[in-house]
């Protein structure tokens, strides 16, 4: 499929200037005859918010998981500086772990599940004492230290979860899906807490969710992950607005899909036709459907692609509305407008040719 | 929701199985302790404590109701030591063998307790596997005596016969522990080795609660391996309670010891059932 110098990247690491924290090489994973993972390659860089993103079933989990120690990669390496990490038992890797269910120790209390990490690092106990306590104001669960896990809320235990990997100092904090056992409000809260505690503390994060939206909210870069491959790696704004693959523009955010043909610099897709700069043959366009206008009654913008159709169905989400408009030829467009005003029945829309992305075609894998 | 009379018709015989078989034998046995037998060989309906003065004054009752539990924690420590291994084995590293071994350790339950027993006597025996071995390898001139008819001959088979009782509860508790403690415990810098003691350990402890309970119980009521392999210096309590009733006649002085024994028992039940909450977080 893709190898790993075709997958594009923000320059070298982050695209902040900052040198690179972890570097997987070529990884693979196989259960058996069942390959999770195959020839994964990807840099993290020191401080950066990088989010795995894919579907259940993608291996951003197994990724996680070798990056922790829990999984030995079938194939490739990870470096953390000029340390070989894959050869290192979890409990010497300085990286820490926020488990999707928390995996707080039941029997222990807050503060000493927030203490354990130094316990076994055998740390004087005066410093035990003052740095469980600021990690604990650092996630305002002081209040709690002496409370059993099983007498918090999910929320807290979250907090506490995070207190108690950050207590290590670790070089590198992974998150397995960390919010997605909390219900919707307090999940929006958490991203931006988590966002912001991250800036705060300045360490690296991988943060795995099948969420796109959270992807988004949250990361300086996202590694979209389909069916074991990295499909793209971008950051928010480049991967929303230059998908590399069919996928990545109908994972993140909505997408129309074109598939046309170029001849002699030209696309034709059904109705539409547009000049392209691009070599004869079949192609395959992503269009959002936020960069399709109503153009009823405006001038016609220099090199504008224009075409009418029939209403087919209107959705009012509030800010703003999505219609699906039947061009004609068996071609279907789904426009995202800041409100139409009313029902609409024809409309005359238009698209500017460079909104109109080449993608990759996104091949069936099994 | 359920009638008066579906109610009845499934609480009752419950009720009355308890009430017959478990209630009433129970308390015909403690009236039974406070009653005597006459010179002629009947049961006398005066009511006094003199069975439980009896228990008291009389040496080789108290004694042996003692060495019982000694012999009864002996044979709870060994069953420990011996099946917290197993378990801890079998639930973190056998693998796809985990089943296979697990039915291993269960199968000799379903073994007679009498062919078990009588197997120790072939291999203690003076004339037994293991003495003609230690002398056929000139380890021992004599065969050892102290093998068979002693304390030692009772502890190790019911250590044999119990260690599988303490198994099941250590076992059961060690599958409950979610596997992403043992992660997390890693994660944060933990050896196997603390990990060990720091979390699989502590959270086992309601397992290892009922399995002592389990073993100690058992083997302190046990009157069969002291009968075959104890000799005269491995009787225990219940072989003394089986004697009064028997052969002694005295059903008043064996309700007695009987009574005193199910309050040992029941309120040991009671101490590790409080134990077990203890420990227990879920």
């Amino acid at each position: 499929m893709m190898t790993a110098s075709e997958i594009p990247m923000a320059a070298a690491g982050d695209g902040l200037g900052h040198a690179t924290l972890l570097s997987i090489r070529n990884v693979a994973k196989r259960f058996g005859k069942n390959v999770v993972l195959r020839d994964i390659s990807l840099d993290v860089a020191e401080g950066e918010f990088l989010t795995i993103l894919g579907e259940s079933g993608s291996g951003k989990t197994t990724l996680l998981r070798i990056i922790a120690g829990f999984e030995t990669a079938s194939a490739g390496e990870v470096w953390m500086g000029d340390e070989r990490l894959d050869r290192q038992p979890p409990y010497r890797r300085r990286v820490n772990t926020v488990f999707q269910h928390y995996a707080l120790f039941p029997h222990l209390t807050v503060e000493q599940n927030v203490a354990y990490g130094l316990r076994v690092a055998k740390r004087p106990e005066a410093e035990i004492a003052s740095r469980v306590k600021e990690a604990l104001d650092k996630v305002k669960m002081s209040a709690h230290a002496k409370s059993k896990p099983s007498k918090i809320s999910g929320g807290q235990q979250q907090r506490i979860a995070l207190a108690r990997a950050l207590v290590n100092r670790p070089r590198l904090l992974l998150l397995d899906e960390p919010l997605s056992a909390l219900d919707a409000n307090l999940r929006r809260q958490m991203q931006v807490e988590l966002k912001s505690l991250q800036r705060e503390v300045g360490i690296s994060f991988i943060f795995v969710t099948h969420d796109q939206e959270e992807a988004m909210v949250m990361s300086d870069r996202i590694a979209l992950l389909r069916s074991g491959e990295l499909e793209q790696v971008a950051t928010p704004r480049e991967i929303y607005g230059r998908p590399a693959t069919a996928y990545a523009a109908q994972f993140i955010g909505h997408t129309n899909l074109l598939k046309g043909e170029v001849r002699a610099g030209v696309v034709r897709c059904g109705v539409l036709t547009w000049p392209a700069a691009l070599p004869d043959g079949p192609a395959l366009f992503s269009l959002r459907p936020e960069n399709i206008r109503l153009a009823a009654g405006t001038p016609a913008g220099a090199g504008m692609v224009r075409v009418r159709g029939k209403v087919l169905h209107q959705a009012f989400h509030g800010a703003t509305e999505l219609i699906r408009v039947d061009c004609g030829d068996g071609l279907v467009l789904v426009v995202r407008t800041p409100g139409s005003g009313g029902s609409l029945d024809e409309v005359e829309l238009g698209f500017s040719p460079a909104d109109a992305i080449l993608v990759r075609e996104s091949p069936e894998r099994i | 929701m359920f009638s008066r009379a579906y109610k009845a018709a499934v609480t009752l015989p419950p009720l009355v199985w308890v009430t017959v078989f478990l209630l009433m034998p129970y308390m015909l046995m403690f009236c039974y302790s406070f009653w005597s037998v006459s010179a002629s060989q009947t049961i006398e309906h005066s009511w006094n404590l003199a069975n439980y003065g009896q228990l008291l004054r009389v040496n080789v009752y108290w004694q042996t109701l003692l060495r019982s539990m000694w012999i009864a924690a002996r044979v709870t420590v060994f069953s420990l030591v011996l099946g917290y291994p197993l378990a801890y084995f079998l639930s973190f590293y056998a693998g796809r063998k985990k089943d296979l071994l697990y039915q291993l350790v269960i199968i000799p339950l379903w073994v007679s307790y009498l062919v078990r027993a009588y197997a120790w006597k072939t291999i203690l025996g003076s004339d037994g596997v293991l003495n003609t071995l230690l002398q056929y390898v000139h380890l021992t001139k004599h065969p050892l005596e102290f093998l068979l008819y002693s304390p030692f001959a009772v502890v190790l088979t019911l250590t044999h016969i119990y260690t599988p009782f303490a198994f099941l509860p250590i076992y059961a508790a060690l599958e409950h522990i979610p596997r992403n403690l043992v992660e997390a415990s890693h994660d944060l810098g933990a050896t196997p080795g603390q990990t060990f003691w720091k979390v699989i350990f502590p959270l086992s402890i309601p397992g290892v609660v009922a399995g002592a309970t389990f073993a100690f119980v058992l083997s302190l009521g046990d009157f069969l391996a002291p009968l075959l392999l104890g000799g005269p210096s491995g009787i225990m309590i219940s072989n003394i309670v089986v004697s009064l009733f028997g052969a002694a006649y005295n059903w008043p002085l064996g309700a007695a010891i009987s009574f005193c024994m199910l309050l040992l028992v029941v309120g040991l039940l009671f101490f590790s059932e409080r134990l077990e909450k203890k420990w227990s977080f879920s």
